[in-house]
């Protein structure tokens, strides 16, 4: 049971809430016309006559844009529409050349989908998708630079869109939470968008309403548009379900309304009352045919998938032996899971997935670097592992070794040779060392065999530290057990 | 079905379009002059029929995904009254 209550005075509350994200499609030219997507060109310069909306200028579709969305739709489990329809949507602003925007309405692309979450209880939760429809982006306005006017930008007008529409499904801010990391997973494993938040490139809307527990019906419903990360779509829920249990209780109602979340604060505040500004007057785009696909082509976009986060962290327990947890952590992201992959790859994939999620990425923190940058290559990660397992050195020396390889980047087999780490596993050559630390200590000998054993980690200490770490512990304890205690 | 004169000013303002006060009347006259066109032609009976979206039966086609436009920056400008830095520049857009 992971939702929320909120105990009220008159009771307790449920929350109930679903997301409508736009993702932004990853294409070399927009979604209607041939100007580039590239982000960070010049002001309007990735602009053709279609994204400014001249007059008599057509929409042609791109190929890849319906690829990426049904590439997607089958990433969440869902229907694929062998027919769908384009539509507009009138409304006028100033980063909206034509007056209305290009996008789908009765008949989307993507019909409803499933997608299983992660909770932190470690119990699991089906959501469910709406539907997915693909449409154009909007220009970018700025008003912080003059302060009488707005400056458009329509570099980004164009650009395909997918909005992925969930069923009120969310009981929680965590759910939504694990939900959004698991979308952002699945898009980036697919390469059908970046799904970076802070950029604008993977964008929430929150539709949130709340209920007596037990109710049935839904209440009046927010709307919170583009809530820009994880985080903040996790607080503007929590803050928005308790505004309207406290709205309730006082005898208030909740009008819908799109509010605007202000991170600064944790709160909502009302952006435009929905009866006016949302007179959309959708009619279907006389400018683009119905758009018809066959089995076969989806067929094809099927069989270029790619292994999904799920799929790959049940084979990473199934045939690496890996934790559940362990193996979440690793696939969240494609390219961590590729990198373990390629590092694991004839070794102890459990030792490595050990060393990868301890040392390695604490390295990695404190170099304040990324992945693709680590001096450590996999399969020198790989090689470290193995060395240990095999006894070659010990699992000190390894962290001595391991921390070499981070400043070098040498193979760890040249790091043992060069300084001369090779665990000593010649039980004469050992024996030698405690023979010599038994008789250069008489009373802690004495001691132990009084009764005081816990002094056997001393001696093991000892040993070590006269061998220089290099002796193997193993050895060490039962050769140091047999002569103190016989 | 007929409209009376608070839709035809919401519709007005809605499609942004500027009607005089004294073109209010004629206007909601022949908008409901459409209307009444419109009723006569639900007077067909319609049942399990699909909408028809277009009377061309092609597919639609679709083209590459191939950069192919763009660098237009100063003909794309070139219309707007106003412009600063490269940019569109419009009176300050409030939420």
């Amino acid at each position: 049971m992971s939702g929320m209550i909120i105990e009220g005075k008159t009771g307790r509350w449920e929350v109930i809430c679903g997301l409508e994200i736009h993702c932004q499609i990853i294409s070399k030219s927009k979604m209607f016309s041939g100007a580039s997507t590239h982000y960070g060109s010049d002001t309007n310069e990735n602009v053709s006559f279609v994204d400014a909306g001249m007059p008599g200028m057509l929409p042609t579709l791109n190929e890849e844009c319906v690829r990426q969305a049904i590439k997607t739709g089958l990433g969440l489990n869902a229907v694929i529409n062998k027919y769908s329809e384009f539509a507009r949507k009138n409304y006028f602003y100033a980063d909206l050349p034509q007056g209305y925007q290009i996008t789908q309405f009765k008949y989307p692309l993507v019909g409803e989908g499933k997608v299983v979450v992660n909770l932190s209880d470690g119990t699991t939760k089906e959501i469910g998708i709406e539907r997915i429809h693909i449409e154009q982006d909007a220009g970018k306005s700025i008003h912080d630079i003059s302060p009488n006017k707005s400056f458009i930008d329509l570099n980004r007008a164009g650009v395909g869109l997918m909005e992925i529409v969930t069923k009120p499904d969310f009981r929680s801010p965590e759910e939504a939470g694990a939900f959004l990391r698991k979308l952002r997973s699945i898009v980036r494993y697919l390469g059908t968008c970046d799904g970076n938040m802070d950029e604008g490139s993977m964008r929430c809307d929150i539709n949130v309403s709340v209920r007596k527990v037990g109710e049935t019906e839904l209440r009046t419903r927010n709307e919170m548009k583009n809530v820009n990360s994880v985080k903040f779509v996790m607080q503007a829920i929590e803050s928005e379900a308790k505004r309207h249990v406290e709205t309730y209780e006082n005898g208030g109602t909740i009008e819908q309304e799109t509010r605007q979340f202000d991170p600064n604060t944790c709160a909502t505040k009302v952006m435009r009352k929905k009866e006016f500004a949302h007179d959309y007057r959708y009619f279907p785009e006389p400018d683009l045919l119905p758009l018809v696909i066959d089995d076969e082509y989806i067929e094809q976009i099927r069989s270029e998938m790619v292994e999904l986060p799920d799929a790959k962290q049940e084979r990473f327990v199934k045939e690496l032996g890996l934790t559940a947890y362990d193996a979440s952590v690793l696939c969240e992201n494609k390219e961590t899971a590729e990198w373990f992959e390629k590092a694991a790859n004839g070794h102890d994939a459990k030792k490595v997935a050990n060393w990868m999620m301890g040392d390695f990425f604490a390295m990695l923190n404190e170099k304040k670097i990324s992945l693709e940058e680590s001096p450590i290559s996999p399969e020198n990660l790989g090689r470290l592992v193995d060395l240990i397992t095999s006894n070659v050195i010990n699992g000190k020396t390894a962290k001595d070794v391991f921390a070499l390889m981070a400043e070098t980047g040498d193979t760890p087999d040249k790091i043992v040779e060069e300084k001369g780490l090779k665990q000593v596993t010649d039980t004469a050559a050992i024996e030698a060392v405690i023979d010599a630390v038994i008789s250069a200590n008489p009373d802690n000998v004495a001691a132990y065999k009084a009764g005081k054993t816990a002094l056997m980690g001393w001696f093991v200490g000892q040993v070590m530290k006269e061998s220089r770490g290099k002796a193997n512990p193993g050895i060490v304890n039962q050769i140091l057990a047999q002569k103190l205690n016989s | 079905m007929a409209i009376d004169t608070q839709t035809v000013k919401k519709i007005a303002f809605l499609s942004r379009l500027k009607i005089e006060d004294d073109k209010i009347d004629a206007t909601e006259e022949e908008f409901n002059k459409i209307l009444q066109w419109v009723d006569q032609l639900k007077e067909v009976n319609t049942d399990d029929v699909e909408p028809l979206v277009s009377v061309n039966e092609n597919n639609i086609t679709m083209r590459q995904d191939e950069v192919t436009d763009g660098n237009l920056a100063k003909e794309v400008l070139a219309n707007a009254p106003m412009t600063e830095y490269g940019y569109f520049a419009v009176p300050k857009v409030v939420e």
